[in-house]
């Protein structure tokens, strides 16, 4: 039917044209361009909603358009691409009211929120790639559109931070591409939904087969952060917090965790990328990136550092559970694309909100915040416990699969690198909560910008984090339920390898 | 018979007669030189646009002028290749005579300096409308003579519209640039004459079929290669480039970079479809690697830059050499080498004339185009500063845009072929070229305010034609298969 | 032995042509460079008329024709030159004045 098709369209216009409307839009236009933005994220919602419920009835949503011939841009939704729609359209939602109230009487807010929704068009459009040329082509679309979201300040360090974050991820863009094209020209376009593409030529043409991982892997870690790629995420944390949200749980993070998923999956394939070696090196690397990024947070004062590191060592969860290859761990990896992308938001909405509320941007200064913002601080409570692992929150379950997949796998030195990580977690979250709910406020706060209305500050600051850290708890709690993002996992895992 | 009835495909014709017969119009029409220049290349557009569709529907042709047949006639040929040049003009032509239209007006608006702009725009019309019918003339000229006059026509039109800023910077360039290109001319005319001697014919497929190596046509190929390159600007004869591109005015420096180069560049290519057969591998690998140092040269030298014009301008010497380092990956497939190398020059003449209009546009209202000092400019100019990056995408081969599908194509072929040299100078050159665009554009594009002339006077035709450009550049991401389906035609 | 005319012709060509080169790149005066240009296309069209005489004794009209438009495109590019050399004279010595008159060689 022809609706199917162009649903897939319709999501990615969805956001991109209220963005490019925004574009043109006069900065005091402040109620056209509010609605504009709600207007798109719930349509995108509704329409993410249709194309799943159709996903689950086995309809299947395709488009194509030739560029060449032979190379053609693919847009296909299949259970995994769902996966990472759902989280973004969903996010989206929350990140776009959240900055509404946050970005309140900045300047340049239109070309703000454009850049915005062309993100997170350009982000929807990964998701949905259907083979590897789309996926690059999103993918470096992706750099360009969240660039001028870094350096939006616009002081010294912004802009700085900016060209650091230019020179990786473009240099990692140009990587993947000449893996992509050197991938073409050796068994030409590479659709994601053949997979196995790969493994005649395991034999003949193994030594390229593993440059071309290694240029791939180059590529998406830079996003992905994959240590030593990660150099470019704790300087673009001079960026708006929502910004910030939005690249460490929506988009550039999470683009590139997809990625590494994708390269292994669907493009090598288990079989293949077993065959050659290939997950061995990834998973050391993932390990060190979890301890490495974990031993760096705990250094930090400045919360949103120490929360940009977190970040680093739990993505890197995510890879962990691809490269260790065993269906569960697999499965367990893919749940944390979803549970780390709750818990960071919250965490960075949370972080946004104390920065901006009363002006602290400092661990040592936080001693009883909780008392001044009990709303926001629950909620950071609940993220925080769930990246800990505590059982029953989301980050437990993503934990569970991954030491039971590797146990089944026969890497049971994992189950070390997972305790050990958890542990230091907890050593840099655990101060933060003690400090928040059990200590006195050292005096006044730097800049407390006073309660409006019931709650602690503008409701749309305070909505977002304490409904995600809600669902972070759902999430946890209803793990086995028909509608929580494992069932949708174990979905995929069984649609894949008949768990 | 031949004779005084009408050929079949005098279709051809239009192209070249309209834009030299409106040139003659505004120059004479001295009260009204834009009324009748704006309509001189919308007329010129339509009839190349008209061509275009002729050839899509019913296949190239050829016309012989005036009914004489070669060798005594000359003849045009409208082939696949010849005619994407066309359409390439037209439409890069277009915008930028609407610009240009919009920038004197803006000039003339601004007063200053007595009646400068005023007789600077009686002269730029007749002289650009002069060099556009030259252009078409050459891309579609099968006559080797017949190259050689639009050749110089190009030239001689191309150094006057140089020149036509006044300032002393201008002439100076203007001067190198026409003693350049007067060397490039005479070295092309005596390899015509010796091709001439050698094959008794002027016609360039019938000297093609029966080239054979002699010492002769290798002299004739060296003198017609090293005008040809002094024409385009190719390292290491790039010297005039950058300061006649820079120092023009705004419409002057993108019709140089984004169509003249072309036309050098494209005579350049059509004789060495020919001579390649010819000539062994070393040949055409000095041809790649005086490419491949354009690209890296020319990419260093436009990082260093402090004007944003300066930079554009050199990063016109790197993207030359794109153009040369395909010549050692035409040999294998289905001329998709060729397509590659097209589908390129392309794309970059719609972006390099977008970028050069929005910094004319950019140098017009701050009055100054030192990079350091443009932080704020999107202010003031929106609609340009967003051209100007989104032209700079194409430029740097980021999807979705026509230089994309150009690198896709040319890192394919080199990779096809293991040609990792080249692969290698790709990568680098997209790097340098990624640098120094995000370094303008982040200042461009900088949230920033700084003070600069706070009443706006660059007029909305400026920027909306120069972002009708990007978007044409980013418009031919999607559309490759129509153009390239064409360049198979023959003519 | 007699020397074909011809040859003499095409080398004294050809000898013109490379005589000129060498002016246009090494002569540091621009008339001389310009007057070095249109060495450089004389040298071509003796070359040129060569060629219409060489053919079996028939003379070759298209040579000729070739030589009268390259004369006319000749006179005109160096009527620009001319043209433009005296503009960049004129506004040498305009900014040599100006130089002189602000007492010092700052640009």
């Amino acid at each position: 039917m022809i609706w199917q098709n162009w649903l897939l369209v319709m999501i990615l216009l969805s956001s991109l044209v209220p963005g490019l409307i925004i574009f043109s839009l006069a900065e005091s236009r402040h109620g056209l361009r509010t609605t504009l933005n709600l207007f798109g994220a719930i349509t995108k919602m509704v329409l993410v909603m249709i194309m799943i419920v159709g996903i689950h009835q086995g309809k299947s949503f395709a488009v194509h358009l030739v560029l060449l011939p032979g190379l053609e841009l693919v847009l296909r939704a299949d259970l995994l691409s769902a996966l990472f729609v759902a989280l973004s359209s969903i996010l989206w939602l929350f990140t776009t009211i959240y900055a509404i109230a946050y970005l309140e009487d900045s300047p340049n807010r239109s070309h703000f929120f454009g850049y915005f929704s062309l993100c997170v068009t350009v982000t929807i459009g990964i998701a949905l790639a259907g083979n590897l040329l789309t996926f690059l082509f999103f993918f470096e679309m992706l750099t360009l559109s969240t660039y001028p979201l870094v350096v939006h300040r616009g002081t010294t360090e912004a802009l700085a931070a900016g060209r650091v974050y230019l020179i990786y991820t473009l240099a990692g863009g140009f990587c993947l591409f000449l893996g992509v094209v050197w991938l073409h020209v050796l068994v030409g376009p590479v659709d994601f939904s053949r997979e196995g593409v790969l493994s005649p030529l395991v034999e003949s043409h193994g030594q390229t087969l593993r440059i071309i991982f290694f240029l791939l892997i180059a590529g998406v870690g830079v996003k992905a952060a994959l240590f030593p790629l990660h150099g470019w995420l704790p300087r673009a944390m001079v960026a708006p917090a929502p910004v910030s949200a939005l690249l460490h749980a929506v988009a550039v993070v999470k683009a590139g965790a997809f990625g590494i998923i994708r390269v292994v999956l669907d493009v090598y394939g288990l079989q293949t990328a077993k065959g050659l070696g290939l997950l061995m090196p990834l998973m050391l690397l993932a390990s060190v990136t979890i301890v490495y990024g974990a031993i760096y947070a705990l250094k930090q004062d400045n919360l949103k550092h120490r929360l940009a590191f977190s970040t680093v060592s739990q993505v890197s969860y995510i890879a962990l559970g691809i490269s260790i290859g065993h269906p569960l761990a697999i499965m367990g990896g893919m749940a944390h694309l979803v549970h780390q992308g709750l818990m960071k938001i919250t965490l960075f909405f949370c972080a946004g909100n104390i920065a901006e509320i009363l002006g602290v941007h400092h661990i040592s200064r936080m001693n009883g915040v909780g008392r001044r913002l009990p709303l926001t601080m629950a909620a950071f409570t609940l993220a925080a416990m769930g990246m800990i692992g505590l059982p029953p929150m989301a980050g437990f379950v993503s934990k569970w699969y991954l030491g039971l997949g590797a146990i089944a796998q026969g890497q049971g030195w994992l189950i070390g690198v997972l305790v050990l990580s958890s542990l230091l977690n907890a050593a840099y979250f655990l101060p933060i909560l003690y400090g928040a709910w059990f200590k006195e406020p050292e005096g006044e706060w730097p800049a407390d910008s006073g309660t409006v209305g019931p709650v602690e500050s503008h409701w749309m600051l305070i909505v977002p984090p304490v409904v995600t850290a809600l669902i972070v708890l759902l999430v946890g709690l209803l793990a086995n339920s028909g509608l929580s993002p494992l069932a949708w996992v174990r979905l995929i895992i069984n649609a894949r390898y008949g768990l | 018979m031949m004779g005084l009835q009408l050929q079949s495909d005098c279709w051809l014709i239009w192209p070249v007669i309209l834009p030299l017969s409106a040139a003659l119009v505004a120059f004479l029409a001295k009260g009204q030189p834009r009324l009748s220049g704006l309509t001189g290349a919308l007329l010129t557009a339509l009839a190349s646009g008209t061509l275009f569709l002729k050839v899509v529907n019913h296949g190239g042709g050829s016309y012989d002028l005036g009914g004489w047949q070669p060798p005594l006639g000359i003849s045009l040929r409208g082939d696949g290749p010849a005619v994407l040049m066309v359409l390439m003009t037209a439409v890069t032509g277009l915008a930028i005579s609407v610009y240009a239209g919009g920038y004197f007006q803006s000039r003339i608006a601004m007063g200053g300096k007595g009646r400068r702009h005023i007789v600077q725009e009686r002269f730029f019309w007749p002289l650009w409308l002069l060099l556009w019918g030259a252009l078409n003339g050459l891309f579609l000229s099968a006559d080797i003579f017949n190259m050689y006059v639009t050749l110089e026509l190009v030239a001689l039109s191309s150094v006057g519209l140089t020149a036509l800023s006044g300032k002393p910077a201008s002439q100076v360039a203007a001067m190198r640039y026409l003693l350049a290109s007067l060397l490039g001319s005479l070295s092309f005319l005596l390899g015509v004459a010796f091709l001439y001697k050698t094959h008794g014919s002027l016609d360039l497929a019938t000297i093609q079929a029966a080239l054979a190596l002699s010492p002769p046509v290798a002299l004739a190929m060296a003198l017609i290669s090293v005008g040809l390159m002094l024409k385009c600007a190719l390292f290491p004869f790039h010297f005039w480039l950058a300061p006649a591109h820079a120092n023009a005015l705004a419409p002057v420096s993108a019709i140089l970079s984004g169509l003249v180069i072309k036309g050098g560049w494209y005579l350049f290519f059509r004789f060495w479809q020919g001579f390649l057969p010819l000539v062994g591998d070393g040949v055409v690998v000095v041809l790649a690697g005086l490419g491949g140092a354009a690209i890296i040269w020319g990419a260093f030298q436009a990082f260093c830059q402090q004007r944003l014009k300066m930079l554009v301008a050199y990063s016109t010497v790197a993207q030359i050499g794109y153009l040369f380092i395909i010549f050692p990956l035409l040999a294998i497939g289905a001329g998709q080498g060729a397509a590659a190398v097209f589908y390129f020059a392309i794309s970059h003449s719609c972006a390099k004339a977008a970028l050069f209009l929005a910094a004319g546009s950019i140098f017009l209202q701050m009055g100054h185009d030192r990079i350091n000092n443009l932080d704020g400019v999107r202010q003031i100019l929106p609609i340009t500063t967003f051209a100007f990056a989104l032209a700079g995408l194409s430029l740097m081969g980021l999807p979705p845009t026509g230089g994309f599908i150009a690198k896709y194509m040319y890192l394919s072929l080199a990779v096809s072929q293991d040609s990792w040299w080249l692969v290698l100078v790709m990568v680098v050159g997209s790097c340098l070229t990624a640098i120094y665009i995000c370094r303008a554009v982040s200042h461009v594009l900088s949230p920033r305010m700084v003070a600069g002339r706070s009443q706006v006077v660059v007029g909305a035709s400026m920027e909306w034609s120069a972002l009708a450009l990007a978007l044409v550049a980013i418009l031919l991401g999607f559309i490759a298969p129509l153009p390239l389906g064409l360049f198979e035609v023959v003519g | 032995m007699s020397v074909p005319p011809a040859l003499v012709y095409g080398l004294t060509g050809l000898f013109l042509f490379v005589a000129g080169l060498a002016g246009l790149i090494s002569c540091a005066q621009l008339l001389r460079k310009i007057l070095a240009a249109n060495i450089m296309a004389s040298g071509v069209f003796l070359f040129l008329v060569t060629i219409g005489h060489g053919r079996g004794g028939v003379i070759d009209p298209v040579p000729h024709a070739m030589v009268l438009t390259g004369i006319v495109v000749s006179v005109s590019s160096t009527a620009v030159v001319l043209a433009l050399a005296c503009r960049v004279q004129e506004t040498a010595n305009i900014h040599d004045l100006l130089k002189r008159r602000a007492g010092g060689d700052r640009e």
